[in-house]
């Protein structure tokens, strides 16, 4: 396949790596504006759903916001913010638009995951005398864990697939490659940019599982 | 109206907008749907033989499950451009992207549909001298009914959303306004077809959330057992004939309802 060696042929120029538009330039605004979202994604969303999760309310309202996140298309919402005042301002739409679909997963499984510890052991641990934050903390919060990785894991997916469609609206990223390939008619580039694109998707989904297998596990139910 | 239009002061809403270029939306509207609804069709084609062979054992599961899994992780902007060299820039690109990403979700929950029949159910339908095609068409595809449905459903407003990303290569349906107006700043337009395109999705769910009460009535019925066999032979009739041991296909119905809310 000539579009292979191609895309081949393009990702070994060095010349396609240096520059504001090359490969490395793309690849740190992507991490950046990606790793950016998703702190803050985190920052706002895990503390809501994990003590939530802690009093069991707003379980609707978790389960209708990871509903309501599919239902929308990021393109959209990217593009509004691009027709908006928000358009001056550098980064911004992109970040705003990454933390919005980053929240659905994170908020869900935070709750779920508080909800789904065992009932009987958050008697007992009542019943051994624990007050409400060290119930939290030491019962709720380790067992919980699994689930609430699984969901920082599904926003960081989400959120570096976001960040490629923000260059359908002109923003920065991995996805400028792609499109600029595009506008030039040049499939190669179009290929080696896609492949770079899925190949950091996969790369970050792989290192978020590592890390979760390496991190300490504590005696936790098991993995579903 | 007095002074100018809302299309030359660019506001977001414009009601103007939308009677002078409906021809546009319509279209746009049009090509969205049948994108969305011809993607999950195939989808669910395709997925039904995998959660198949997924179900033979480990061997299988694994494989399949793992590279549909995988397959979601690839952004769509990618996989719509991984795709051009294969299909060019055609609708059918756009479809096949869509497809596997719809894997996904259909295997999932056919799998787990399918899983959740009672081993007992099978043992009765085997036991009256059901070979495994009927038993698979009859018995075990109507009790998995629910989690394929549910899956259906979370399948087609997934892909309502993505097929906006399609307008890459100018098959994206209302993504097509949404592209070009981006650059030109058109308000109005980015509005209103990203409003349909959400209306969309909604509809698209109340309907097929309509589809599946009709289909497993039963699922409702679960509550209040005394009704459950008579509901269940109800639904025994309508999915031809699956089983004619009413408490066994209550009890199975039951438990597949159950697999459908996990499996979504």
């Amino acid at each position: 396949m000539d579009v292979l060696s191609g895309a081949w042929d393009w990702l070994a120029d060095g010349a396609n790596w240096a520059g504001e538009n090359g490969v490395w330039h793309r690849l740190a605004e992507h991490v950046y504006v990606s790793g950016v979202a998703l702190a803050i994604a985190c920052a706002l969303a895990l503390p809501v759903g994990l003590w939530l999760g802690h009093l069991g309310k707003g379980g609707a309202l978790a389960v209708n916001i990871s509903n309501v996140g599919r239902a929308i298309p990021v393109f959209a919402v990217l593009a509004l913010f691009m027709v908006s005042p928000l358009r001056g301002w550098g980064n911004v739409p992109t970040i705003v638009a990454l933390v919005l679909f980053a929240l659905p997963p994170l908020l869900t499984n935070a709750y779920v995951g508080m909800r789904e510890v065992d009932r009987s052991v958050v008697e007992a641990a009542r019943g051994m005398g624990m007050s409400g934050g060290q119930l939290f903390l030491r019962v709720e919060l380790p067992l919980a864990r699994a689930l609430v990785m699984t969901g920082v894991r599904s926003a960081a997916v989400q959120v570096i697939a976001t960040a490629t469609i923000a260059a359908m609206v002109g923003q920065g990223g991995l996805g400028r490659i792609i499109t600029a390939g595009f506008n030039t008619y040049n499939t190669a580039q179009v290929f080696a940019g896609a492949l770079l694109v899925a190949l950091l998707a996969l790369v970050v989904e792989g290192a978020l599982v590592a890390a979760d297998r390496l991190l300490p596990r504590r005696p936790a139910p098991a993995d579903r | 109206m007095a002074g100018q239009s809302c299309l030359v002061a660019n506001d977001w809403i414009c009601w103007e907008y939308v009677t002078s270029r409906s021809r546009e939306l319509t279209d746009a509207t049009v090509e969205h749907v049948w994108i969305t609804g011809i993607s999950v069709l195939i989808g669910l084609i395709v997925a039904v033989p995998l959660a198949l062979l997924a179900r033979r054992g480990r061997r299988w599961a694994a494989p399949v499950l793992g590279l549909t899994t995988l397959l979601y992780t690839i952004p769509s902007l990618a996989m719509f451009s991984l795709l051009l060299p294969l299909f060019g820039l055609s609708a059918s690109l756009v479809v096949t992207g869509l497809v596997l990403y719809s894997l996904t979700i259909l295997v999932r929950n056919v799998l787990a549909g399918l899983e959740a029949v009672p081993e007992d159910v099978r043992e009765a339908a085997r036991g009256m001298g059901y070979g495994p095609r009927r038993l698979l068409w009859q018995v075990e595809m109507p009790l998995a009914l629910p989690s394929v449905l549910a899956g259906i459903r979370i399948a087609t407003v997934s892909t309502i959303a993505l097929t906006t990303i399609g307008s890459i290569v100018g098959k994206g349906g209302l993504g097509n306004l949404i592209a070009p107006a981006v650059s030109s700043s058109f308000k109005a337009q980015v509005l209103t077809a990203s409003v349909l395109c959400v209306l969309l999705a909604l509809a698209a769910d109340l309907l097929l959330l309509g589809v599946e009460r009709l289909l497993t009535p039963w699922t409702r019925a679960t509550r209040a057992p005394r009704r459950a066999g008579r509901v269940a032979g109800r639904a025994a009739d309508r999915a031809a004939d699956p089983a004619r041991a009413g408490a066994a296909v209550a009890s199975g119905a039951s438990g597949a309802s159950g697999a459908s809310g996990k499996g979504a």
